[in-house]
C-alpha cells in the first residue's frame, strides 16, 4: 500500500486559523518529550557490541572566566538516546531504500496524525504485554479504521515509572511492552501507517529479540521505509484520534535517527 | 602506651577550618632516593660499592673510603634509640602547630646514625623499627616505631601525620558496580572507616553484589557517574566536604589495540570513563580535599587510583586500554603536585590483570579483587605512594627498570 498523500489543496486561511487556535489555546500543544539528561536509561546491548554513547553535557562557560557573559555547553550523545526517532536506515531491512536517513527523508513525513491505542491497563498487568491484531481490531471497532500515513502510538503509561522500573532489566533482558510480529506487518502492509511510537526504550518489546522475526517493529517499519518514535511521554494527554504529531529529527548527515522534540497538536474541544 | 584516638565530633560551625601547612621541603636530588623508598614502603640507604659501608644522610662520596659509587640499597630496619628530645616551640610553622613534637637519634644496626621522627612508644635504649615515610609535604623523612607492636600503635599522633589510615575517616569509593569496588568497600569498613560512600552509575541497571551494598551500616550508596560532569559536581555539592579519602575504582577494560578495532567509539568510552572521569572527580572533589588537609583527626588524607600496570608499558593485547591507563598515570602526577599543598597523598596502585570478567581469557596469575582491596588499606595505613599488587605488576616493574626495550618486545605476544 502506498503512503503517498492524496491530491488535496488547502486554503492559507486554514493555516492561519491553526496558528491562532494554538495561540488562543483552542489547540493545545502537548510535549511528548523526555528531558535529555545524562542519566536517562539507554538501550542495553550485550557489552561486547558497540554501545550508544550516553548523553554528556559539558559546560563551555557559565558567565565565568571561560566566557563572562554567556552560558553554553558541548553535547555528545548517540543517535538513539533520550526521546528519539528511528529512520529506515537504522535497520538492515531498510538499508537500501531511497531517502532512508534523517537528512534525506521527506520533510512532510515529519508532520502526521496519530492514532493512540491505550494498553496501559494490560501493560500494568503484564510487563511483557504484546499488542496483537485483535487488540487493534477492537480499537478500530470503537474509533474507526486506522487511516494511512498515520502514526500508531502505543500508550502503556510506561513513561510514568521510575527509571529502574522503566528499564526493567532482569537477568534475561528487559521486560517492557511492545508489538508482536504479526501486528507490525499488518499495520505496515494493511494500514499503511507512517510509523509506530512507544513510551518504552525502543519501538519493540523488551523481549522482542525472541520474536519471529526478531525486533519486528524495526524489521517491518524500516523495511517499508516507515519510522519509529520511542521514549515518548504524555501519551495519556492525547485523544485516541485527531492529534497531529510533529516529529522532526536533527538533520544529521546519513543519520539513522536522532533525539528530538516531539510535540502533539490536540484540539481542546 | 598511647590512648586510642576518639571518633571525631561534628564540626563546630563557629570555628574556622584550619588550613594545611607543610613541613620544610627542600631536598637534594640524591636524597630523593629516600623519596622513592618511602613511596614504595621500602627502607633503603646508600651503601658504598667499594667498602660496603651504609651511610646517612644522602651524600656524594663514601664517608669511609671516599668512593663515589653509593647506590641506594634495601637495608636492615633495626636500630636503637640513643636519645630523644621534644620540640616544644619549633620555629617552623608546620611543627609549631603540632608541637610538642618528638624526634630522636637512632643508631642503626647496619651503622649510620639517623635523626628520626618518633612514635610515642619509642623509648631510649630500646630497639626501634625504622622506615622512610612521606610527610605532608611529600618528602621522605625517617620514622622510628617500637620494634614490637604496642597497643593502639597506629593511633599515634605523629604516625598519623605520615599516613592516611582509614580509621574514623569517610571514604568515597567511586564505582561500587565492580567487584574490586565492592571488595574495597568491605575492606575499608573493616579497617574502621566511619562512612563509605559508594558511587553507583546508572542505578536503573541492576548489578551483581547490589544487595550486599544496600542497607548496611556505614555504607551509603550515592549516585555517581564519574564520566558525567553534572553527576560528579552534584555529588560533590552534597558530600565534597566529607570526603577524607577518595578511592577511584573506575574500571573500564576492553581488549584490543589499534588495527583490529574499527573506529574510535570504544577508545572514546575508555577515555570517557577513565581519563575524563578522573578529571571530573579531581575538579569536583580536589579543591575541598586540598583545603581540608589539616581538618582534625579525620582530615583529608589521600586520593587512591587503581591503575593497570600496563600504564607503564603497553600490552598490545589490551593496547588501547593500556594507553588510557597511561594517560591516567600521567594525570595522577599532576594531581599529586596539585594536592601537595593540602598534604593530601595521591596513591597509585598498579595491578596486573584482575580475576574479573573482562580478563576472562587471560591466563593466570591474576590478581584477586580482594587482594587489591587489602593492598589499598595497607597502603593507606602505611602512607605509601606506589604500590604493586601481585606477581605480574611486580614483574613488569622490575623488567621495566632492567630494560624497557626488552619489556616492550616481550609484551608483544
Amino acid at each position: 500500500m502506498s503512503i503517498e498523500p492524496e491530491d488535496v489543496t488547502m486554503d492559507s486561511r486554514n493555516l492561519l486559523e491553526l496558528a491562532s487556535a494554538i495561540s488562543s489555546g483552542a489547540v493545545r500543544v502537548v510535549d511528548l518529550t523526555f528531558t535529555l539528561t545524562p542519566d536517562f536509561p539507554v538501550i542495553v546491548l550485550p557489552p561486547e557490541f558497540g554501545q550508544a554513547a550516553p548523553v554528556r553535557i559539558q559546560e563551555i562557560s557559565r558567565y565565568d572566566g571561560r566566557g563572562p557573559a554567556w552560558y553554553w555547553n558541548n553535547l555528545t550523545f548517540g543517535e538513539h538516546t533520550g526521546t528519539h526517532f528511528d529512520a529506515p536506515i537504522h535497520w538492515y531491512t531498510g538499508k537500501n531504500l531511497p531517502n532512508n536517513a534523517v537528512d534525506t527523508m521527506p520533510a512532510r513525513d515529519m508532520v502526521a496524525s496519530a492514532c493512540v491505542i491505550d494498553c496501559s491497563a494490560q501493560a500494568a498487568q503484564d510487563a511483557d504485554f504484546l499488542l496483537t491484531i485483535p487488540h487493534v481490531e477492537a480499537w478500530e471497532m470503537r474509533h474507526g479504521r486506522i487511516p494511512a500515513r498515520h502514526w500508531v502510538l502505543l500508550r502503556t503509561d510506561w513513561s510514568k515509572k521510575g527509571w529502574r522500573d522503566y528499564a526493567n532489566l532482569g537477568e534475561d533482558g528487559a521486560h517492557t511492552p511492545g508489538p508482536d510480529a504479526a501486528v507490525m506487518k499488518w499495520l505496515v502492509e494493511e494500514r499503511g501507517i507512517i510509523g509506530f511510537g512507544t513510551e518504552t526504550i525502543g519501538t519493540d518489546a523488551g523481549q522482542a529479540g525472541h520474536l519471529d522475526p526478531p525486533y519486528p517493529a524495526h524489521h517491518f517499519l524500516h523495511g517499508a521505509g516507515r519510522y519509529g518514535l520511542q521514549c515518548l511521554c504524555n501519551l495519556d494527554q492525547l485523544p485516541a484520534t485527531g492529534a497531529v504529531i510533529v516529529a522532526a529529527p536533527l538533520k544529521i548527515q546519513n543519520g539513522s535517527g536522532s533525539p528530538l522534540r516531539v510535540i502533539a497538536l490536540v484540539s481542546s474541544a | 602506651m598511647i590512648d586510642p584516638i576518639q571518633p571525631p565530633r561534628r564540626k563546630n560551625p563557629l570555628l574556622r577550618t584550619r588550613l594545611p601547612t607543610s613541613p620544610p621541603k627542600p631536598r637534594s636530588r640524591t636524597s630523593h632516593g629516600f623519596t622513592r623508598a618511602a613511596a614504595e614502603g621500602r627502607f633503603m640507604l646508600q651503601r658504598c660499592d667499594a667498602c660496603a659501608t651504609f651511610c646517612y644522610p644522602a651524600r656524594e662520596a663514601c664517608p669511609s673510603c671516599l668512593s663515589s659509587s653509593l647506590a641506594f640499597t634495601d637495608a636492615p630496619r633495626r636500630g636503637t634509640l640513643l636519645a630523644e628530645t621534644t620540640a616544644r616551640v619549633p620555629s617552623d610553622l608546620y611543627f609549631r602547630e603540632r608541637a610538642p613534637w618528638r624526634v630522636g637519634l637512632v643508631k642503626m644496626d647496619c651503622g649510620p646514625l639517623i635523626v628520626a621522627h618518633l612514635h610515642a612508644d619509642c623509648k631510649e635504649d630500646a630497639a626501634v623499627h625504622m622506615s622512610f615515610q612521606l610527610d605532608k609535604g611529600g618528602q621522605a623523612v625517617a620514622f622510628a616505631r617500637p620494634d614490637e607492636e604496642t597497643p593502639n600503635m597506629a593511633d599515634d599522633r605523629q604516625w598519623r601525620e605520615m599516613t592516611a589510615d582509614p580509621k574514623f575517616r569517610r571514604v568515597l569509593v567511586t564505582n561500587g558496580r565492580s567487584v574490586v569496588g565492592q571488595e574495597t568497600v568491605a575492606a575499608l569498613r573493616a579497617a574502621g572507616a566511619k562512612t563509605v560512600f559508594v558511587g553507583v552509575a546508572e542505578p536503573w541497571r541492576p548489578f551483581a553484589g547490589e544487595r550486599q551494598l544496600s542497607g548496611q551500616e556505614g555504607i551509603e550508596i550515592v549516585p555517581l557517574d564519574a564520566a558525567d560532569e553534572k553527576s560528579v559536581t552534584d555529588l560533590a555539592a552534597d558530600i565534597g566536604g566529607k570526603v577524607d579519602i577518595l578511592v577511584n575504582t573506575t574500571e573500564y577494560v576492553r581488549a584490543g589495540g589499534l588495527l583490529d578495532r574499527k573506529g574510535t567509539s570504544i577508545a572514546r568510552d575508555e577515555i570517557d570513563q577513565a581519563y575524563l572521569g578522573f578529571i571530573n572527580l579531581a575538579q569536583a572533589f580536589g579543591p575541598a580535599m586540598r583545603m581540608r588537609g589539616a581538618d582534625g583527626v579525620n582530615n583529608c588524607a589521600a586520593w587512591v587510583n587503581i591503575l593497570s600496570v600496563y600504564a607503564l608499558a603497553n600490552w598490545p593485547a589490551f593496547g588501547a586500554y593500556s594507553a588510557s591507563q597511561a594517560a591516567c598515570l600521567s594525570l595522577s602526577h599532576c594531581l599529586r603536585a596539585e594536592l601537595r599543598p593540602g598534604g593530601v597523598k595521591v596513591m597509585n596502585l598498579f595491578t596486573g590483570p584482575t580475576d574479573t570478567e573482562w580478563f576472562q581469557t587471560v591466563p593466570p596469575p591474576k590478581v584477586a579483587p580482594r587482594a587489591v582491596a587489602q593492598a589499598i588499606v595497607a597502603a593507606l595505613r602505611n602512607g605509601l605512594e606506589e604500590i604493586y599488587v601481585g606477581d605480574v605488576a611486580e614483574e613488569i616493574r622490575l623488567r621495566l627498570a632492567a630494560n624497557p626495550k626488552a619489556l616492550e618486545r616481550e609484551l608483544d605476544r
